[in-house]
């Protein structure tokens, strides 16, 4: 059996998405910049591209500009943040210390510019609070960016309460709702959201193509010069095919998302009582506020990568926070920001679910990975150690 | 292109000598669960042969297949041949790791040393120090410093 269960890292392209493409590929592949008919056609199916994402996330279509992905609309937030904070001398920047790297790493850029981060803590399950947001405001802060859902271990974030401390203290807020978009409802104007990344391919859309919203009178910094493209804020000719296919994805999975949520929630809870019942294992990241498709668990005396080497035997695709998965030495900073101690969140798995995940899936999984913690504990001389009464369990 | 060669996915998949010797007459582990990987290996030495050879180990597929090919390499061998056993040699055994594994290859290295120093210590048997890696000298993970 293949069991895809990786939809956190990306998505199959839907049925809908890939036929959405085609026709900018073969008949309508003008560039919208041009004049003649076929540009202008290409410029039209842009502009309702702009209006479908603009309706499922409640903005305006003028406040969505098209990007390359997730990464480049979040690296362009925090520089069009740090811009304005720097123009009035605000150079103080609040974060989380789960962000995904397109956030930490340009923070980390930022930080060498001069500008002061501050990474809030997350206790264990994973969710901050807005009071941490609003403490953390100082006079001289520019920028608020908290990711809206968590790529590892699901956990969704108190969002609109963020936005209204942002709000009342006058700060800019970006949210990375890249794990959030089409699965989870959003209203970026109820949130009281400025600025919002997305990515297609988490929802069934194609690769390399994303959105950022703005808010109107926000005034974007430009990652990539030349034409005069989204309002001259973003150059290069548009990805026609892969924007239509995006919106065309975004319409499908937001008018199918409570129906899409109940089912692949009803998985995760299952395949999360089902792995729960191996013994030393934790699961990572709250029990209810999570993203419906998302399942991490940490095992106790083994190591991911192996195990995701045997479930991929197994034709079961999964992810894991191990060192060794990421090519760096350390562990996830997400499963050790929640407390995980290094050497159990070597041996942590993520199972991602989507709407076209079955329960049959499911339970060949929970078949699966018992066997395989099993296998690899009876080879650990950690395992061994702690059975044998060495060390103590930590789980 | 697969991450690792058909050699390492045999030793991951099917390791050799996996398991425990009760009353070895040297034992080796090194690593350590912070950075990810531990290997322990247990001998049997009669004659200054290894007789027996067992593994455990904790980490990712290359520090699998490292153990197990690193193993089979020195099963049978006379304990000075067992000391040339180079890291460089277990990973062209294994038709290469990737560049960020090859630390696996190392630790292999470093517990067969580990568990030969062990049993010359245990039976107080004089041997050459400098043939020995040291703690100072780890260039693994550096999670310990
Ligand atoms: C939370 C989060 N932010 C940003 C990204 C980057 O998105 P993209 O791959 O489209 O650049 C991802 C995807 O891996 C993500 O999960």
């Amino acid at each position: 059996m293949k069991v895809y269960a990786d939809n956190a890292a990306t998505t199959q392209m839907s049925r809908t998405a890939i036929d959405a493409m085609l026709p900018y590929m073969e008949r309508i592949y003008g560039n919208p910049s041009s004049l003649y008919t076929i540009g202008q056609e290409a410029a039209e199916a842009l502009l309702q591209a702009r209006t479908v994402m603009a309706k499922y996330l409640g903005c305006e279509a003028r406040e969505i500009t098209f990007t390359s992905g997730g990464s480049e609309a979040d690296n362009q937030a925090l520089l069009t943040g740090a811009t304005l904070g720097e123009k009035k001398g605000k150079k103080h920047i609040i974060s989380t210390a789960i962000e995904h790297h397109a956030i930490l790493h340009m923070l980390k850029r930022l930080e060498k510019q001069g500008f002061e981060i501050t990474l809030l803590d997350v206790p264990e399950n994973g969710i901050i609070s807005a009071e941490q947001v609003r403490n953390a405001i100082r006079e001289d802060t520019c920028l608020v960016t908290v990711m809206y859902a968590n790529n590892e271990i699901g956990t969704i974030q108190p969002i609109a309460e963020i936005g209204v401390v942002c709000k009342e203290k006058g700060v800019l807020f970006h949210t990375d709702a890249v794990q959030a978009a089409g699965h989870l409802p959003i209203d970026v104007k109820k949130e009281n959201i400025d600025m919002l990344s997305l990515s297609a391919h988490k929802f069934h859309g194609p690769k390399g193509v994303g959105a950022l919203y703005v808010r109107k009178g926000v005034p974007l910094t430009n990652l990539i010069e030349g034409g005069g493209q989204e309002r001259g804020k973003r150059a290069g000719t548009e990805n026609v095919p892969g924007i239509m296919s995006m919106a065309a994805a975004f319409e499908e999975t937001c008018e199918n998302m409570e129906k899409n949520a109940v089912k692949v929630a009803a998985l995760r809870d299952k395949l999360i009582a089902g792995l729960a019942r191996i013994p030393h294992s934790v699961l990572n990241g709250d029990p209810l506020q999570r993203l419906p498709g998302n399942v991490n668990f940490c095992f106790e005396g083994i190591e991911g990568e192996s195990l995701l080497l045997l479930l991929d035997e197994r034709g079961i695709s999964a992810s894991s926070g191990s060192a060794c998965t990421s090519g760096s030495l350390e562990p996830s900073h997400v499963l050790l920001a929640i407390g995980r101690p290094h050497e159990i969140a070597h041996g942590s798995l993520r199972l991602s679910l989507s709407e076209n995940s079955t329960e049959a899936e499911v339970d060949y999984i929970l078949k699966a990975v018992p066997e395989v913690v099993d296998y690899l504990r009876k080879m650990s001389p950690v395992w061994r150690d702690l059975v044998e009464g060495r060390k103590e369990f930590l789980l | 292109m697969a991450l690792y060669s058909d050699i390492v996915m045999d030793h991951f998949k099917n390791p050799r000598n996996v398991g425990v010797i009760e009353n070895a007459d040297g034992i080796g582990e090194v690593g350590n669960a912070r950075c990810g990987d531990i290997m322990k290996i247990y001998l049997k030495i009669d004659n200054d042969i290894v007789s027996d050879v067992k593994f455990e180990t904790f980490g990712c597929g290359s520090a699998i297949a490292s153990s197990s090919m690193a193993t089979e390499m020195i099963k049978g061998k006379p304990l000075s041949e067992v000391l040339k056993v180079t890291n460089k040699a277990v990973a062209e055994a294994l038709d290469g790791l990737p560049a960020h594994r090859l630390h696996c290859s190392v630790l292999a290295e470093e517990a067969i040393k580990a568990a030969v120093q062990d049993y010359y210590e245990k039976n107080h048997i004089d041997y050459d120090r400098s043939q020995f890696p040291n703690c100072d000298d780890c260039e693994h993970c550096g999670t310990c410093r």
